[in-house]
């Protein structure tokens, strides 16, 4: 793997307008990463899902240089339908289209602008892959008490035509004080068998409002890694949904900083899986000032050799009087070929804290079925029934009503 | 100014003496094996307990595969390296050459120091109905009640006896809970332990009284590494109790006991641990780690095996108490309450692993840091393809005391089975000032309010103890958080 690293990195600024200062700053992730390699199961994070090995196994070599100089056509039926909406549509890692036609344009600044965080270099070496070879890198600043009209879509599309077996996407957000963000990101693949690291970085000022909805179901062979940084200050709200069923593998990972007092940050998802996938979410909030609250509330249901991990964790610091944080966790295993694993976390140092986690999982309820089946379901009907009923349950946190339901309509839930 | 300072210094040492009540060291001379780890320092102590061959084998088999293995460090509560060189992995006290006869023959002194310990052998004997094999230092010492037990056909004696008198017994079991090749801490110990206790109960007996150790480190520089096996054949019951104490000195001390227990068809065994080992003192120097393994096999259908720990002690915890349910409808319980003040640490929880069908597990842990402490809790529950129709019940609570403080919580699930339930629930608080405020208008004053309110929070877990040490354990938490208040 070090050699292609080598030759695809040489590659990879040879048409590219990257200064020299960013190409050796670029260097020393490559050699940070080629030192760390792909995480394994050794690292406490990965655990229950070794990525390494997946790799090996699904994909065999990679190679990483992903030429994006030549454009695409963009597949029109690739549109979410019914939705007014901004989009940005990225085509095997590039850039298609960017669209803002329902805003206001000087209330918004598009910036491509190329900032390297070292800050997450330390949490695993996929960030420094990424650091290595993201070509673009889109900052987004929402200017101070501007609220987006429509939401914004982000469609992250492949296909066969890829040209690198790795591909590096990087987006930065900033939401200045009092703005607000509905930002949808719709994963849609038709290629087969590559690797996707995408890193995202949010920050929320003052009184902002982030919506998040990563929406991944439209089945693909490909394995994914997003990281979601956000950092919140004072008075500030994030609420992340994740729809999780898709691909072969995903794993979803959200670091959340609330830093400033009276933030506070949700984040709820589904696993509906099948077919050997494994899917996991991996959240770390960190409250780190007083009067911060978190809640999650994670809902799987694996059918057919899938696996599903979830691994949620709550920091708390000795500052961080007054917080109030809760973590839920509830699956149904439909038979014996499935796994679901979870580590719950609770770190905490501070003493006046409410904090809290649960876990369960289990089969489906004989007792209800036979409830619903006396009353004149039959059996796939009444299994069905309690599936929706009990994924509905996260669904319904989604605080925009429009989303909302075009959510449920994606995912084919019943009311 | 002469006397003054000499008085506060005196006042010191008062002080002192109540903070640690165990913290005395005897004077007895003792025969220590050279320092360090060597071949030649585990065929000294092989040599010295007269061991079998296979058993030297065994154990320098440990002590090959240690090599190879790195000591683990995925732990939260970081130590300083320890120098494995630099250990007395033997320390006997001297007049034990000969071993003594009845209790009559011990060393006054050594009786003097059980007394001390509030374990006065004879009186025990006397009084209460409980037998107890004292282990000082690394070796076993007396051990009461045995007319009574040998009655029954219970053996209970210290386990290099056991490997003189029933090799078969040992040779079968030992090892076969806690492999060779297990860990870095287990290995050591398979290399180098020294003493401990053995039990084995026949079928169908119900041992009449609870048995109980008492560990006790007295000589410095020793590490001490007991070995204690267990075996409850069919359809018997046994009920075990240790305690651990240790002198205060200002090094630490390393303590890698294993525990091994077998649970045999329709058996119950039922382990019950007091750890008072010295903390160390109120600025975190010296104190003892405490590394030890523990682990019980219900290896046939229907037993039963249960863990209940009290650990107020230690600079350094560091312990998962496990069960592994092997039979069919076999159950594991792990009781614990942990409490951390000062600058100690403890990781502490413990693993089901669930293999046979219809197995159950619960587990119930309450920890309590105070003062700069950090108190972790760390469990596994691991349902397998095959236990069928398992349950799991997991109820973590921490209490905190300030905001120096710090309580965690990592559990890890795995479930493989769709027949299974798991059910686990965490929750963190602090004492709040409207239950301390009841409490001190109803006459007790802050440090009795925080005892009682603590107690309480306790009692799902002091209750699983045998009577006699429920009450030492819940004055044991009083002790423990003294001066964490205010």
């Amino acid at each position: 793997m070090e050699e292609q690293l080598k030759i695809d990195f040489e590659k990879s600024f040879k048409n590219s307008s990257f200064s020299t200062k960013n190409i050796n700053v670029k260097k020393e992730f490559l050699n940070k990463f080629i030192k760390e390699g792909l995480p394994n199961k050794s690292l406490e994070n990965w655990k229950f899902s070794d990525i390494s090995q997946i790799i090996k196994k699904e994909i065999g070599d990679l190679s990483f240089y992903n030429d994006i100089s030549s454009p695409s056509k963009i597949d029109p039926s690739i549109y979410l339908n019914g939705l007014e909406q901004n989009s940005i549509v990225f085509v095997n890692g590039r850039p298609e289209k960017i669209d803002f036609q329902f805003e206001e344009k000087n209330k918004l600044e598009i910036l491509d602008d190329f900032e390297l965080n070292k800050d997450y270099s330390n949490i695993n070496s996929l960030i420094n892959l990424n650091n290595a070879f993201v070509d673009k890198s889109f900052k987004i600043v929402i200017k101070e008490n501007y609220s987006f009209k429509k939401p914004l879509v982000i469609y992250h599309y492949t296909n066969k035509k890829v040209k690198s077996k790795n591909i590096n996407l990087r987006l930065n957000f900033v939401l200045e004080k009092n703005s607000s963000l509905k930002l949808i990101d719709v994963l849609n693949d038709a290629s087969e068998k590559n690797f996707i690291n995408t890193f995202y970085n949010f920050k929320i000022s003052q009184d902002a409002i982030l919506k998040n909805y990563k929406i991944d179901i439209k089945n693909n062979s490909n394995i994914k890694y997003i990281f979601t940084n956000i950092e919140q200050e004072k008075n500030s709200l994030s609420e992340t949904f994740i729809a999780s069923s898709g691909s072969d593998f995903i794993k979803n990972e959200i670091n959340c900083n609330l830093n400033g007092e009276h933030s506070s940050a949700f984040v709820n998802g589904i696993f509906s899986l099948n077919k050997q996938k494994h899917h996991e979410i991996r959240t770390s909030i960190n409250h780190l000032t007083e009067y911060t609250k978190s809640s999650q509330l994670i809902k799987s249901v694996l059918e057919n050799d899938a696996k599903a991990v979830y691994q949620g964790k709550i920091y708390v610091s000795s500052k961080a009087q007054k917080t109030d944080g809760y973590q839920l966790s509830k699956a149904i295993l439909l038979d014996e070929t499935t796994e679901f694993n979870a580590k719950p976390e609770l770190e905490i140092y501070a003493d006046d804290v409410k904090c809290s986690h649960g876990s369960a999982s289990g089969s489906l309820n004989e007792n209800s079925i036979f409830y619903l089946m006396s009353r004149g379901l039959n059996y796939k009907e009444a299994k069905e029934l309690l599936i929706s009923g009990f994924l509905l349950d996260v669904i319904e946190k989604i605080t925009d009503s429009e989303i909302k339901s075009l959510i449920k309509k994606m995912i084919g839930l019943q009311e | 100014m002469k006397i003054e300072s000499s008085q506060t210094s005196r006042e010191k040492e008062i002080e002192n003496l109540k903070k640690y009540k165990y913290g005395f060291s005897t004077d007895i001379e003792s025969t220590k094996a050279p320092k360090g780890l060597s071949e030649e320092v585990i065929k000294f102590i092989s040599n010295i307990k007269k061991e079998p061959q296979w058993l030297l084998d065994w154990r320098l088999k440990a002590y090959y595969r240690l090599k190879a293995l790195k000591e683990p460090n995925w732990q939260k509560p970081k130590y300083p390296k320890i120098d494995y060189q630099d250990l007395y992995y033997y320390s006997a006290p001297k007049s034990f050459k000969e071993k003594p006869k009845s209790l009559d023959d011990l060393d006054p002194k050594l009786l003097e120091t059980y007394k001390k310990l509030g374990i006065p052998l004879q009186e025990q004997k006397r009084l209460n109905n409980i037998a107890v094999d004292a282990v000082f230092d690394s070796v076993s010492v007396a051990t009461t009640f045995k007319d009574k037990l040998t009655e029954k056909g219970i053996i209970f004696c210290s386990i290099s006896e056991a490997v003189q008198k029933h090799p078969e017994l040992v040779k079968k079991y030992l090892g076969s809970v806690i492999p060779l090749t297990d860990h870095f801490f287990a290995t050591l110990n398979s290399a180098v332990f020294t003493d401990g206790s053995f039990v084995y109960v026949p079928p169908g007996v119900r041992c009449p009284m609870e048995l109980s150790t008492y560990f006790r480190i007295n000589a410095s520089d020793t590490g001490q590494f007991e070995r204690t096996l267990i075996i409850a054949d069919k359809g018997s019951y046994v009920s075990y109790l240790e305690g651990c104490t240790a002198p205060m000195r200002d090094e630490n001390q390393l303590h890698a006991a294993n525990v091994e227990l077998v649970a045999l068809d329709d058996a119950e065994i039922k382990y019950s641990t007091v750890q008072n080992w010295y903390p160390g003192d109120k600025d975190g120097k010296g104190g003892i780690y405490n590394f030890v393994t523990k682990r019980g096999l219900c290896k046939g259908k229907n037993s039963k095996i249960s863990w209940t720990q009290v650990e107020t002690g230690s600079a350094i915890t560091w312990k998962y108490p496990s069960c592994i349910l092997k039979g069919d409808n076999s159950i594991g319980e792990f009781y614990s309450i942990a409490i951390t003040n000062n600058h100690q640490k403890a990781d502490t929880g413990t693993k089901m692993i669930h293999l046979g069908k219809n197995t159950k597990s619960k587990i119930i842990s309450k920890g309590i840091s105070a003062g700069f402490s950090d108190m972790t809790y760390r469990g596994l529950v691991d349902i397998s393809k095959k236990a069928n129709n398992s349950r799991n019940y997991t109820q973590c609570d921490s209490l905190l005391m300030g905001n120096k403080c710090g309580a965690h919580t990592i559990p890890y699930i795995k479930n493989k089975n769709s027949d299974s339930n798991l059910a686990h629930e965490a929750t963190t608080s602090k004492i709040s000032e409207e239950q301390l405020h009841y409490c001190q208008q109803r006459g007790l004053n802050s440090e009795e309010a925080v005892g009682l309110i603590v107690n309480g929070f306790c009692k799902e877990v002091l209750q699983q103890l045998p009577m006699e040490f429920a009450v030492e354990a819940q004055k044991l938490v009083g002790i423990s958080l003294e001066g964490s208040v205010g």
